[in-house]
């Protein structure tokens, strides 16, 4: 039996020791690897630096057609964040009116802003009559190209879009070479980006903009044209943007404050509760191994606010354990041996460690609701940590303090710190 | 212990803090955020140390009133807040005009943050909502679990924390923002938690009342938590004080607060919230009789 229980306890404490060993520095087993938590979870953008903007949309349209107009801007923020080339974009409604746009690890945030931003209309109007030949919805295809050493942007239009630019050309050829009415202007976002003269009928359904552009200068109006213009108004209403230095420095000293504050936790705990110390400080770890663990399998963002909430959540994490310990003292003083003062104690901490974190976790559920962003991601860290301090308290410390007790080679009270 | 006894000396405390903070908040304004009040925040890295009157020089065409600090180890960041709407092609202008005169990279411009008027409200509404939502939730679970009684004397030490912070926050200027909200619904959770505990045992203890005497019930009950409450509140604050001195600006905007919370969080679990709940239990038994109903679900 007394053997029995040692073996357990020791296979615990190996299992623990991988696993925060794992946590920390990664493992390495033949082709199989796992990286370390601080690299597999998702860091947020305080941390890694980007850009997020949140956009509303100026229009009174509601219902359907609101509906709809916010489908059709997310449509097209979507294809101008690719052309960004990034691991992690995203873009999802805020509301009714709202779209946020989250961009991490992009290079030069402000230039990202504008350009998601850009109203992007492209219009193509004929010089005689000022009338609309073509707008962005007729270019089938949009690509950056070479024209006798010039950088152009050509297009290739749908069927309509290719009739309407034959016959405007057509009308436009008409008019003496070089004049206005001879012209097309091309438009985007009511700026004339190219005003070229027009010798003859164009048909066939391709075009080109040449307007002394330089190579991204050509290859990002493509870009804007492919993605569509937006099909409404809107304002930046709220927008941060970091460097990844920043970030990363935000990351290391948090990490570091961490590591300090939980090492002086274990190391009171040990102090002040001795062997029941040592229990909560390995059930503690397994708490800590949990929440990571949880976080990322839920692939939830770690956000500077989610950081010392999870520090935090370290600290009340203990209370469970405190309670536990409280009373088991409590218990041992009133005579109890030590197996059935465990018994008891945990009987009798339990109600008060339930109710307690039930109030709480009403308040992070309520906190999930309300929030957004950041906040949201502090209310989810709470949960899970309440959660999992719950837990690891009332089984994990009670089955190893069992085991404990059951090598009995702590039969004195004075080691359960009473 | 004579705790509940002595309740005037600690409900004066508590009073005194409170009217200190609120006064000041009255008289000198709050320290409002720009996320609260809607405006611009800019953060550029100049390698240099660099006096204010330089950077008015270039700011003021944008916002005469703009607030320039330094942060940083060397103070070589400029932090412009303004409660002008900035928007991004203004921020671009600025961060240009910066560059050019300082020679600064791309990459110099560390951090802007930018907030229409409108978000502000919302955020404050949010808060506001969540935490009467939480709070509704919170007290018909304790009702449900303890009696009505106990919910209201909790809910009472809860305000009396959530004051208390505010007073903390006005007394030392701390700018009220996002993390602001955050810190008031950690405090609001946590010291919930820490009354609970007491009020557990309270309720425990129910059974062995005599005469009615709540006050020495009360007494008893949180003498036998005490070194619970003390040694909780204290691993909590050995995290959220290496937080303070080892993290970054914005954590420690944020970690000053909870500290403030945890110790008021305590205080009012063994000073206010039982103190509050005899003075209920009394005023119920002078109304309603002599009969003693101990409760215990």
């Amino acid at each position: 039996m007394k053997m029995k229980n040692a073996i357990i306890f020791l296979l615990v404490l190996a299992i623990v020791g991988l696993a925060s060993y794992t946590a920390i520095s990664g493992l390495q087993i033949g082709n199989t690897t796992i990286s370390p938590f601080k690299d597999s979870i998702k860091q947020g953008l305080d941390l890694k630096g980007g850009v997020y903007v949140v956009y509303e949309a100026k229009t009174d349209a509601e219902g359907e057609e609101l509906q709809r107009i916010m489908y059709q801007t997310i449509e097209v923020f979507r294809n101008r964040v690719d052309a960004f080339g990034l691991t992690e974009p995203l873009i999802v409604p805020e509301g009714e009116k709202r779209i946020r746009v989250e961009l991490p690890g992009v290079e030069d945030a402000q230039e990202a802003i504008d350009m998601i931003g850009r109203t992007a209309q492209l219009k193509f109007v004929a010089g005689d009559n000022q009338e609309v030949v073509l707008t962005g919805a007729n270019v089938k295809r949009a690509e950056a190209a070479t024209e006798a050493g010039q950088y152009v942007v050509s297009l290739e239009l749908d069927t309509e879009g290719a009739e309407a630019f034959s016959e405007a050309t057509a009308r436009v050829a008409e008019y003496q070479y070089g004049s206005n009415e001879n012209k097309i202007y091309i438009i985007l976002d009511d700026e004339v980006i190219s005003d070229p003269n027009v010798k003859e009928r164009i048909s066939g359904g391709r075009s080109q903009i040449s307007g002394g552009f330089d190579r991204d200068e050509a290859i990002r109006l493509a870009a804007l044209i492919r993605a569509g213009g937006l099909p409404v108004d809107l304002e930046e209403v709220q927008s941060s943007t970091i460097t990844a230095t920043l970030g990363v420095n935000a990351l290391n000293k948090s990490v570091k404050a961490a590591q300090i504050g939980i090492l002086l936790v274990l190391l009171f705990m040990l102090i002040y509760y001795r062997i029941p110390g040592l229990v909560a400080n390995i059930a503690l770890t397994i708490y800590m191994l949990i929440v990571l663990g949880t976080f990322i399998a839920l692939n939830a963002t770690l956000t500077l606010p989610g950081i010392a909430a999870l520090i935090l959540s370290v600290g009340m994490a203990v209370d469970a354990n405190v309670i536990i310990f409280e009373r088991l003292k409590e218990e041992l003083r009133a005579g109890k041996t030590v197996r059935a003062a465990i018994d008891s104690g945990f009987k009798r901490a339990f109600r008060a460690i339930l109710d307690s974190n039930i109030t709480t976790l009403i308040a992070g559920f309520v906190l999930y609701q309300f929030g957004t962003g950041p906040i949201k991601g502090f209310a989810l860290t709470l949960i899970i940590g309440i959660l999992a301090s719950m837990f690891t308290a009332v089984v994990v410390t009670k089955f190893l303090l069992k085991l404990f007790v059951g090598m009995d080679l702590a039969k004195n009270s004075k080691l359960f710190g009473a | 212990m004579r705790i509940v006894e002595q309740r005037k000396i600690w409900f004066s405390i508590s009073a005194f803090i409170i009217a200190v903070g609120l006064l000041l908040g009255l008289v000198r304004g709050f320290n409002r955020g720009i996320d609260f009040t809607g405006g611009a925040l800019m953060e550029i890295e100049l390698h240099q140390t660099v006096s204010v009157d330089e950077i008015r020089e270039i700011t003021k065409a944008y916002d005469e009133k703009a607030n320039i600090a330094f942060i940083g180890e060397e103070r070589t960041i400029v932090q412009i807040r303004s409660t002008e709407d900035f928007n991004n092609q203004k921020r671009l202008e600025i961060f240009d005009k910066f560059k050019e005169k300082y020679n600064l990279e791309k990459d110099d411009f560390l951090r802007a943050e930018q907030f229409g008027p409108a978000v502000g409200k919302e955020i404050q509404t949010k808060a506001f909502w969540a935490i009467l939502v939480s709070t509704i939730g919170m007290l018909a679970y304790i009702s449900y679990r303890f009696e009505f009684r106990f919910g209201l004397a909790a809910i009472i030490a809860l305000i009396h924390d959530m004051l208390i912070v505010i007073a903390v926050y006005s007394i030392l200027r701390i700018p009220i923002n996002s993390p602001f909200v955050a810190a008031m619904l950690t405090i609001f959770g946590y010291s919930i938690n820490d009354t609970i505990v007491v009020f557990d045992r309270i309720r425990e203890n129910l059974r062995f009342l005599k005469k009615n005497n709540y006050a020495q019930l009360a007494n008893d009950s949180i003498a036998q938590t005490v070194s619970r409450s003390i040694n909780t509140s204290l691993t909590t604050l050995i995290t959220i004080v290496a937080l303070y001195v080892l993290g970054v600006e914005q954590i420690r905007e944020f970690a000053l607060p909870l500290i403030a919370g945890v110790i008021s969080g305590t205080y009012s679990s063994i000073f206010i919230a039982s103190p509050v709940w005899v003075m209920l239990k009394e005023r119920q038994n002078h109304n309603g009789g002599n009969q003693p109903t101990p409760e215990v679900k």
